[in-house]
């Protein structure tokens, strides 16, 4: 295209505020879109686990501020069967509603938050900007995937209005519980629960598809397998591993449909049905899952440290493979969550096994994360400060899963507060903290300017430490045989001594949240402040920094960009600079070098 | 950490949490010595002016061995665990020893109904005794748990017993403890059952022979 041809291309079509901002095709903007509705819906998550915690720590107390509601108020509200009144009677937690907060703070976290974002967002803005493509592969099914999401996401949310409430059942839905609504008295919310969760999947799978066939099709010229940044690999093998086991889920979600509305028995015994069925498919779907919640993070983490340590990242090839092998044994190792679930005992000893293998791969991205600091040039800006925050909580998160993956200790800790600090640490210190970071990294390309860094490494030391202080003492607890999904500890005269420690984490996880205040003034500040739209401001290799500084007519590029290297040449001796953009061709000495 | 576990009265509860004081050791010394590397890089390793970073990608074989060798240590303590870990998950769940005490407890939203078969041994006899959430057994006996669900599923969780179990509808699972112990001690349940789940709670009392014979005599005072 010569000069004259490309501004008449660049100013032929204005697309109007419809197709720009809701149903645009354009991969950066569906990103955006996937972080709006993770980042509200972080919100919603987060206050159901403060109304969680407050009911752990003061049982059976009014909730803070619903004093300030006359008595009057509550009485018209409880008469008018308002929704309101069903889940906070009177200002206070019932247990009905107890077991319907925890379920959909979970369910909220894991598919309408993490998943968007970590998939959502940076799938779809990194997947092309980082293998130099104008767009994904099939932007229209892309769009489509964010609607659907969109959709999944309301109905989701219809279930607190529904008559009943919403699911109580937990967020891994255990049937027969699930399965009748006289055993838990919900009725249209569990309905909804699930079919949100078959929308949400197809939503998902849109989105895998397109990643799958983006990745395999549209790199650039020279972006070989091998020099993919390690954030497209981790996408990649996530997409793989949701084309794998959601339609599992799939299937399960719509028996149990069935079973709840048609009167089959799938998963009910009176009629011949078999409840572990619906353990085994949704364990098989859950694990997998688990790693998809990580997997992106992993990936960032991975991109960010090189950057800021100004080091190649150590053992490339090694931690792509070791991603691959990890996602492997995710398939292999579902039985653990179902040790004392009554299945034949000695299938525990099998998956006990894989489990425990999987501390290999898990330990050789850890290693070579540290090892990449090795010798650095360490720069500690937020972003990097939120992925030293994962290195070191995956390091927590991953040792307390030996106790639970080794079948004879998770007898005792099965069910537990033991499994909610594990896990904790894993969705909080790996999957939010990976968020937090990236979304700091890559704030100037998406929105042109940098979010504050003073405000941010505050936000990060609070998120920090009272993350620990809440989750931490959550392994206490469950040691003292706290159990979890209870709604009032003190019905348990045992568990009475431990109550001091159900007040303290309460307290820090308030903190917790109000740290979260410093991001939201930080991100809309740098949404309202004059955008520079620096194009490089970390000094970074890969093809994102290098695409077109604001808004290209479309596509990303001005020319396709060809790739001469790897992602991760930093500090490459002999170079002026200690960078080496990915489309800059080196010198032929430092070109080997860089190859080699 | 584990000075919160509470107090063992279970015959193979030492061999639990002994590997539970073993992963305790092995993942505390890794915590120690990945956190303190972690935090010795970033100290010795910050920005300096003038010092650039090395350029390691860590391909070579040489520079690769400082991963390999700790995997192959890690992979050694992974397979001695579960070398360690079996024989106590075969003892404690796979095979119950022979048993001269047997309960039934069947669960139901949002109790513990405890049947216990009588003089004549046998369950589902008109000599049965039903008692909502309290288990009483023997000291020093094996006891063996046969577990029924009338609706969801439950779990029977005996803290001081390392025992938890999770009881299906549809099905019978059995179990088996020894308790070392005379007391009471709670009987909560772990799995998740419906909104009376919290506070679905019993409690197991221990007897010595004496009082055991005592308790029977005075509960089936015709035989
Ligand atoms: C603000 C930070 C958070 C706090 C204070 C918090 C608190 C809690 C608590 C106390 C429970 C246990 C409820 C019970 O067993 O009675 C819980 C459960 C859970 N949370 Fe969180 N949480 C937080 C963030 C997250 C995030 C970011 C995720 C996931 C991405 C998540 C996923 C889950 C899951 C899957 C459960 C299990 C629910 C169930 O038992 O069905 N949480 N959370
Ligand atoms: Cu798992
Ligand atoms: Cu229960």
């Amino acid at each position: 295209m010569n000069e004259t041809a490309a501004v008449a291309h660049a100013t032929h079509e204005s697309p109007g505020f419809v197709r720009t901002y809701l149903f645009s095709t354009d991969h950066k903007m569906i990103a955006k879109q996937f972080l709006w509705l993770g980042l509200i819906m972080m919100l919603l998550g987060g206050l159901l686990a403060l109304m969680v915690r407050w009911e752990l720590a003061w049982p059976e107390t009014q909730l803070p501020l619903m004093n300030l509601i006359s008595e009057k108020t509550w009485e018209a509200l409880n008469e008018s069967g308002s929704w309101i009144a069903r889940m906070i009677p009177n200002g206070f937690i019932s247990p009905e509603s107890y077991n319907s907060l925890f379920t959909m703070h979970a369910t909220i976290m894991v598919f309408l938050v993490v998943m968007p974002i970590l998939v959502g967002t940076f799938g779809n803005f990194l997947i092309p900007l980082q293998i130099g493509a104008p767009d994904m592969a099939f932007p229209v099914l892309n769009m489509l995937s964010f609607w659907t999401t969109a959709l999944g996401g309301l109905v989701m949310l219809a279930g607190f209005f529904v008559p009943g409430g919403h699911a109580a059942g937990g967020w891994t839905a255990y049937a027969p519980l699930s399965a009748q609504a006289i055993y838990t008295g919900v009725n249209w919310g569990q309905h909804l629960w699930l079919i949100s969760l078959f929308i949400l999947g197809v939503g998902s799978l849109m989105g895998s598809i397109n990643y799958i066939t983006t990745v395999i099709n549209m790199r650039a010229r020279g972006m070989t397998w091998f020099r993919m940044p390690l954030t497209i690999w981790s996408l990649f093998i996530t997409a793989v591993l949701l084309l794998f086991a959601l339609p599992v889920l799939q299937a399960a979600a719509v028996l149990l449909l069935f079973d709840r509305t048609l009167g089959t028995s799938f998963y009910l015994p009176a009629g011949g049905g078999e409840p572990l069925l619906w353990q085994h498919l949704f364990w098989f779907f859950g694990h997998p899952e688990v790693y998809v919640l990580i997997l992106p993070a992993m990936g960032i983490v991975c991109d960010i440290l090189p950057v800021f340590s100004r080091k190649p990242i150590f053992g490339y090839k090694a931690m792509a493979v070791a991603m691959i092998s990890i996602a492997f044994l995710g398939f292999i190792v579902w039985g653990h969550h179902m040790f004392i679930s009554g299945m034949n005992p000695s299938l525990a000893v099998g998956f006990s096994i894989t489990t425990i293998l999987i501390s290999v791969p898990a330990a050789l991205i850890t290693m070579n994360w540290i090892a990449t600091l090795f010798r650095a040039s360490i720069r500690f800006t937020t972003p990097m400060l939120f992925a030293l925050g994962v290195v070191s909580m995956f390091i927590i998160g991953g040792l307390s899963g030996i106790f639970l993956g080794l079948a004879p200790t998770d007898i005792f800790l099965h069910d537990t507060y033991f499994v909610v600090a594990h896990f904790h640490y894993i969705v909080f210190g790996f999957s939010i903290l990976g968020i937090f970071a990236g979304i700091y990294f890559w704030f100037p390309k998406m929105f042109g300017r940098k979010l504050n860094e003073t405000l941010g490494k505050i936000h990060f030391l609070a998120t920090f430490i009272t993350f620990n202080l809440v989750f931490f003492p959550m392994h206490m607890l469950g040691i003292g045989g706290h159990m979890r999904r209870i709604y009032n500890p003190l019905q348990y005269p045992f568990l009475e001594p431990l109550q001091p420690m159900n007040v303290f984490i309460t307290v820090s996880a308030f903190l917790l949240g109000a740290s979260q205040i410093l991001f939201m003034i930080n991100f809309f500040w740098g949404l309202a402040g004059k955008k520079t739209w620096e194009q490089n401001p970390w000094e970074a290799n890969t093809l994102e920094w290098t695409a077109a500084p604001p808004r290209p007519p479309h596509g990303n590029f001005l020319t396709p960009p060809i790739v001469h290297h790897g992602p991760y040449v930093y500090s490459l001796p002999g170079s002026t600079q200690d960078w080496a953009p990915q489309n800059e061709e080196l010198p032929g000495k430092l070109a080997r070098a860089a190859a080699g | 950490m584990l000075s919160w576990l509470p107090e063992n009265i279970a015959s193979y509860g030492d061999k639990i949490d002994s590997l539970m004081y073993l992963v305790y050791y092995i993942t505390g010394t890794a915590f120690v010595v990945t956190e303190l590397a972690l935090i010795i890089f970033l100290i010795l390793y910050r920005r300096k002016p003038g010092r650039p970073a090395a350029y390691i990608t860590g391909n070579r074989a040489r520079q690769a061995l400082w991963t390999l060798v700790p995997l192959a240590v890690i992979l050694a303590i992974d397979l001695s665990l579960d070398f360690k870990g079996t024989p106590v998950w075969n003892e404690v769940k796979a095979a119950i020893p022979p048993s001269n005490v047997l309960v039934q407890v069947q669960a139901k939203q949002f109790n513990w109904e405890v049947h216990y078969p009588g003089p004549d041994g046998k369950l589902g006899t008109a000599d049965d005794l039903v008692m909502d959430n309290q288990l009483h057994v023997p000291v020093n006996q094996v006891v063996k748990v046969r577990l029924k669900s009338q609706d969801v599923i439950h779990s029977l969780f005996l803290p001081n017993l390392r025992f938890k179990q999770d009881v299906l509808p549809g099905r019978e699972i059995d179990g088996w403890f020894k308790a070392t112990k005379t007391g009471t001690y709670p009987m909560p349940c772990a799995e998740l059952c419906g909104f009376g789940h919290s506070g679905m709670y019993g409690q197991i009392t221990v007897h010595s022979a004496e009082d055991y014979q005592a308790w029977v005599r005075q509960q089936w005072p015709s035989s």
